[in-house]
C-alpha cells in the first residue's frame, strides 16, 4: 500500500512539473544532458566498481559497452537536439493555397523506462538521454538484478539532474506492478519477451504506446572466405561478439553460428585458439570475462548443458564454478535442434555451431524460427547478401562484423516480431519519445465554396477534380467551359 | 461461423503466400493498387448506395470524403512507391521490410485507406470492416473478393465473435480504428503475441462532414465572451444556408449511424445541466434517426457532453474571458486527435502551436489536413498511436531494417581482450574524438 502511495505521488508531481512547461526549453534539455556527461566523468570509477560487483566486468569492457556508449550518445544529442526540435516543413498541395504544413515534434509527457541488468548503466542512461532530449519527464526503474548499479543510479542521478523531472525508483516485482498501474504517456522497456507481454498488457489499459527492446536467437552466418586472413578476422569478430559483451549475456550477442560442414573443423580450431589468446589458459582467473549475473541464470545455463545429447556435443570448455557463478566459454558442435539450447535464447557463454551442406540453407533455417534482433553474415558473395536482405526479417543485418550496429547513431536499434517493437539511438531515440504533431496554417482570405452544403452537381464535379489535383480541369470547370457526360 | 479455428486457417494460408515472397515484388504491389483504384472507379455507384443505406450519407459527401480520397491515396502510392521502397542511405543503410497485417475498422475510407498502405508496403492483409455499417461491409467483402489477389488480401465480415477469433491469432501488425474502449481490448490481445498496434479513435462527426460523425470534426468551440453572440449569429445563418429551414428534411445531412448512437446523443442533450443551454436546433426524429444541427452555449465542464467525445451534430460553445485560457482547458482534458484555431493574431498562433498537444493542429480551417497526404494522420495519448496517410501509411506497415556493411580491413584490436590500461585510454580518446588524443594513446604518452 505504502509503495503505491509513493509511486502515485511521484507520478502526480512529475505530471504537474511537465505541465509547467519547464522541460520543453532547449536550455533545460541541454543542461540536463551536460549534467549527465559530468556525472559519468565524475563517477567513472564508481561505475566500474559497481559493474564489477554486479557482473564481474573488466573496466575496459565497462567503458566500451557502458560509459563510453552513453558519453557518445550524450554528446551526439547535445550537438543535434536543436536540429531535431525544429519543425519540418511539409509540402502542401497548391489547392490549399495559401497554406503552410509542418511537422512539429513535441514531448509525450511522463515516460517510464525499465532498464535491464546486462548493461545496467547504458540501457538505463541511453534511453534517458532520448527522453530528456525530447523534453519529457521520466521515471527510471533500474533492474534490481544488478543491485549495485541500481543503487548507484538512485543515489547519483538526483545529485546531478533536475529531480523534479527525473526520478529513479528502485525495487523488485512489487514496485514494477505498482508502476504499471499508473497512466504513462510512454513505456520504454528492455528485457525478456515474457515480461514485455505483461508490460504491454498493462499499457493497453491506458492505450499507452510502448517501445519494447527484446532479444532473440541472433545467428551468425559464416560463408566460405577463401582468403585465410579474412577468415581469421571473421572468427575474431565472432569471438568478440559472443563472449565480449557481458559474457554472451547481451541481446544482440551472437547466439549460434551457421557454417558449411566442410569448414567446421577449421572454425572450431580457430575459435579455440582465439579464445586462448583473448582470455588466457584459465579464463576464470583472467578477470577479463564477465560472470553470470545470478544463481537463477547460472542454473538455467547449466541445465541447458545437462541434456545428454547436448553434453556430448561439447567440443571446448564446459566447466562451471557455482561459487563464482562462472561458466567457461563453451563451444558445442551440432547439438540436437530440438534441445532446449536451440529453442530458447541462450543469453550466456555457450556457442552452438550448426553445420549445413550449403550456405544457402541458412536462410530457411533462420526463417523457420522467430525473428531475431540481428543477423550477422560474414560473406563476400553479393548474391547471398541480397538474399539475406530480401528474404529474412530481423531488427538489423550486419555484414562482416558483430555488435557495431549498436554504436552507430545513424542506424535505428530495435527489433521486429518477437525481438521487439520500436527503435532508438540517436535521432531515433528522440523520435521514440516525441509525438510529431501535424500543423497546418491557413488564413482566412480564400475559401473553397464547394466544400460546403447544400450539395449540387457543380460541387460534386469540383471535388472530383480537386482531389485529383487537376488544376487545369478545375479552371475550366469554374469557368463553365467543361462538359461531362 | 468464423471461429478461432477458421481464423487460424485463414492466417496460415496468408502466411503461406507471404512466405512465398509474392507480395514483396514491386509488380505485385502495383497490380493490387491498380486493381483497388479500378474497383473504386467501377463501383462508385454501389459504394454511394451502400453508404446511403448505412448512414443516409449524401452522395456528394461520399464522393468528396470517401471515394476521392481513396483514389488520391492510390494515386500517390502508385506514383511514389518506387521511391518509398528504396533503401534509405544514412551513413549506412536502412531497408524497409514487409510483414503480415490485420486491419479492423470503420466504413469505407477508414478501412480501405490503410489497406493501400499495407499493400504498398508488400504485406498480406485481413480487413475486418465495421459491422455497424452492414451494407458497406458486405459490399467491401464482395468487391475486394472480385478485384484483389485473394491469396493475400481477405475480408472477414462479422461482429464481436469474429473479431475476437481474429484477435486470438498472431499478427505482425494490427491497425484499429474505433473507440478507446475497444482499442484497449485490441492492444491487450496484441500484447500476448507482442504485436505492434496502431489505434485511432473514431466514430461518426459534426455537420459538414457526415453530420458531425467524423473523428476530426470540431467537438466544441472556445471563444471570448464578447465574440460569442456574433459567432452564434453567423453559425445560425450558415446552417440555414447549408441545410434550409427544416434540417431534419434536408437530404444534405447524414443521419446517425444506429439507434444505439442516437439514444446516446439524445441522452447527452437531456442531461439536466445541458437541456437549458440549447440556443439553436435540438429537433430530433427517432424513426429516421436524424438530429438537427444543435448549438449549445456554455455547458458546464463537468457535464457528460463535455467529457465524452460527442460524435454527433451537437456543438457546444464555451466562452472564456481571454483566448489564452482556452489552451489550459484543452490541455487539461485528454489529448485530442485534432485542434483548430481561428485567429489572425500571430502571437496566439505561435502559443497554440507550441503548447497545445494534439494529433494534428490546423490554424484557420477545419478537417482539411486529412486530405493532405504529406501530413501524417494520427493521434497522441488517448486519441491513438501511430499515424498514416501517404508515405506515413507505407511506414506504418513496414519495418525499417538497419543494415550495416563492413569490410575485412581496419580492425581495431582495442575492441578485444586481453584488456589493458592502454586500451582504455585509446577507447576514451576514440569516443572523445580528439585526433591528438588518439595518437598520444597509441604511443602510450598520456
Amino acid at each position: 500500500m505504502e509503495i503505491l502511495g509513493e509511486v502515485e505521488e511521484s507520478v502526480r508531481e512529475l505530471r504537474e512539473y511537465f505541465k509547467s512547461g519547464s522541460t520543453r526549453s532547449v536550455k533545460w534539455r541541454k543542461t540536463q544532458i551536460t549534467a549527465l556527461v559530468e556525472l559519468l566523468h565524475d563517477h567513472e570509477d564508481a561505475i566500474f566498481k559497481a559493474l564489477n560487483q554486479d557482473l564481474g566486468k573488466h573496466p575496459v569492457e565497462s567503458y566500451r559497452d557502458e560509459v563510453g556508449v552513453v558519453a557518445k550518445s550524450a554528446n551526439n544529442s547535445l550537438n543535434c537536439v536543436e536540429k531535431w526540435m525544429a519543425p519540418k516543413q511539409s509540402h502542401v498541395p497548391l489547392l490549399f493555397f495559401p497554406a503552410k504544413g509542418e511537422l512539429l515534434p513535441e514531448p509525450l509527457g511522463v515516460v517510464l523506462i525499465f532498464s535491464s541488468w546486462n548493461f545496467p548503466i547504458s540501457l538505463a542512461l541511453d534511453p534517458l538521454i532520448g527522453a530528456i532530449s525530447a523534453g519529457n519527464v521520466v521515471v527510471l526503474k533500474p533492474s534490481e538484478q544488478a543491485p549495485e548499479c541500481s543503487s548507484f543510479l538512485a543515489n547519483t542521478i538526483p545529485q546531478y539532474l533536475d529531480s523534479k523531472a527525473i526520478k529513479v525508483i528502485e525495487g523488485g516485482v512489487d514496485v514494477c506492478e505498482q508502476l504499471l498501474l499508473q497512466k504513462w504517456d510512454k513505456i520504454f522497456f528492455t528485457g525478456s519477451p515474457k515480461v514485455a507481454s505483461i508490460v504491454m498488457s498493462a499499457a493497453a489499459k491506458n492505450l499507452t504506446p510502448v517501445t519494447l527492446e527484446l532479444g532473440g536467437k541472433c545467428p551468425a552466418i559464416l560463408d566460405s572466405l577463401p582468403n585465410p586472413s579474412d577468415f581469421r578476422l571473421a572468427v575474431r569478430r565472432i569471438v568478440g561478439g559472443k563472449w565480449g559483451p557481458c559474457s554472451g549475456q547481451a541481446c544482440i550477442g551472437i547466439d549460434y553460428v551457421l557454417v558449411e560442414d566442410k569448414f567446421k573443423n577449421v572454425l572450431v580450431d580457430l575459435l579455440k585458439r582465439i579464445i586462448k589468446k583473448f582470455y588466457g589458459e584459465d579464463p576464470k582467473e583472467s578477470k577479463i570475462i564477465a560472470r553470470i549475473v545470478n544463481k537463477h541464470h547460472f542454473e538455467r545455463l547449466c541445465n541447458l548443458l545437462k541434456e545428454p545429447l547436448v553434453q556430448a556435443s561439447i567440443v571446448h570448455g564446459g566447466s562451471v564454478d557455482e561459487e563464482k557463478l562462472f561458466i567457461e566459454p563453451t563451444i558445442l558442435l551440432d547439438p540436437p535442434l530440438d534441445a532446449q539450447i536451440m529453442m530458447e535464447e541462450i543469453f550466456g557463454p555457450l556457442l552452438p555451431v550448426i553445420t549445413m551442406n550449403r550456405i544457402q540453407e541458412t536462410i530457411e533455417f533462420i526463417n523457420s524460427r522467430p525473428k531475431p534482433l540481428a543477423i550477422y553474415a560474414f560473406t563476400k558473395d553479393e548474391t547471398l547478401k541480397r538474399k539475406i536482405l530480401s528474404e529474412t526479417s530481423s531488427g538489423s543485418v550486419v555484414f562482416n562484423d558483430t555488435m557495431v550496429q549498436f554504436l552507430c547513431d545513424a542506424l535505428p536499434f530495435g527489433g521486429v516480431g518477437q525481438s521487439g517493437i520500436g527503435r532508438y539511438h540517436g535521432k531515433f531515440s528522440f523520435d521514440t519519445f516525441s509525438h510529431e504533431k501535424a500543423v497546418m496554417h491557413r488564413n482566412l482570405c480564400l475559401e473553397i465554396e464547394p466544400r460546403y452544403p447544400p450539395w449540387n452537381k457543380f460541387k460534386m464535379q469540383f471535388l472530383r477534380l480537386a482531389y485529383k489535383l487537376d488544376y487545369f480541369g478545375l479552371l475550366l470547370h469554374i469557368m463553365g467551359l467543361r462538359r461531362y457526360n | 461461423m468464423f471461429d478461432a479455428e477458421a481464423a487460424s486457417l485463414l492466417l496460415e494460408a496468408l502466411r503461406g503466400t507471404f512466405a512465398s515472397g509474392r507480395t514483396r515484388s514491386y509488380e505485385w504491389r502495383v497490380s493490387q493498387l491498380e486493381a483497388l483504384s479500378k474497383l473504386v472507379d467501377n463501383c462508385e455507384k454501389q459504394i454511394v448506395d451502400a453508404l446511403h443505406s448505412d448512414l443516409s450519407k449524401p452522395p456528394l459527401e461520399t464522393v468528396a470524403y470517401e471515394i476521392a480520397m481513396l483514389k488520391n491515396s492510390c494515386k500517390v502510392a502508385l506514383k511514389e512507391l518506387k521511391h518509398w521502397m528504396k533503401p534509405e542511405k544514412v551513413k549506412t543503410s536502412i531497408t524497409t521490410f514487409p510483414s503480415s497485417a490485420e486491419i479492423v475498422s470503420e466504413p469505407l475510407v477508414l478501412s480501405l485507406d490503410p489497406v493501400i498502405g499495407a499493400i504498398a508496403a508488400g504485406n498480406a492483409v485481413v480487413l475486418k470492416p465495421s459491422e455497424t455499417a452492414p451494407a458497406t461491409s458486405s459490399l467491401m467483402a464482395k468487391l475486394l473478393g472480385e478485384y484483389m489477389d485473394n491469396s493475400s488480401i481477405r475480408v472477414v465480415e462479422g461482429a464481436i465473435d469474429e473479431t475476437s477469433a481474429l484477435l486470438q491469432q498472431k499478427w505482425d501488425k494490427i491497425l484499429y480504428t474505433g473507440n478507446g474502449r475497444v482499442g484497449r481490448i485490441v492492444m491487450a490481445a496484441a500484447a500476448k503475441h507482442l504485436t505492434p498496434v496502431a489505434t485511432r479513435r473514431i466514430i461518426a462527426g459534426k455537420w459538414g462532414c457526415n453530420n458531425g460523425q467524423a473523428c476530426i470534426s470540431p467537438d466544441y468551440i472556445i471563444t471570448t465572451k464578447d465574440y460569442a453572440p456574433k459567432l452564434m449569429d453567423s453559425l445560425k445563418i450558415e446552417l440555414e444556408k447549408f441545410y434550409g429551414k427544416n434540417p431534419l428534411e434536408s437530404k444534405d445531412l447524414s443521419r446517425i449511424v444506429n439507434f444505439n448512437h442516437f439514444s446516446r446523443l439524445t441522452k447527452l442533450l437531456e442531461d439536466d445541466k445541458v437541456a437549458g443551454k440549447i440556443v439553436y436546433g435540438g429537433e430530433k426524429d427517432e424513426t429516421k434517426l436524424r438530429i438537427a444541427p444543435t448549438i449549445l452555449l456554455d455547458v458546464p465542464q463537468n457535464s457528460l457532453i463535455m467529457k465524452e467525445e460527442i460524435f454527433g451534430p451537437l456543438l457546444p460553445i464555451i466562452t472564456v474571458n481571454k483566448l489564452e485560457e482556452s489552451f489550459d482547458m484543452i490541455n487539461s482534458g485528454t489529448k485530442p486527435l485534432a485542434a483548430y484555431l481561428f485567429t489572425n493574431n500571430k502571437k496566439l498562433k505561435k502559443q497554440f502551436v507550441m503548447t497545445v498537444s494534439a494529433g494534428g493542429l490546423v490554424v484557420n480551417d477545419t478537417t482539411v489536413h486529412l486530405a493532405t497526404h504529406t501530413l501524417p494522420f494520427g493521434g497522441v495519448g488517448e486519441s491513438g498511436m501511430g499515424s498514416y496517410h501517404g508515405k506515413f501509411s507505407f511506414e506504418a506497415f513496414s519495418h525499417k531494417k538497419a543494415v550495416l556493411y563492413r569490410g575485412f580491413v581496419g580492425d581495431a584490436s582495442v575492441r578485444y581482450p586481453p584488456y589493458t590500461n592502454t586500451k582504455l585510454r585509446l577507447l576514451k580518446a576514440l569516443i572523445g574524438g580528439g585526433i591528438l588524443g588518439i595518437i598520444r594513446a597509441i604511443f602510450g604518452w598520456s
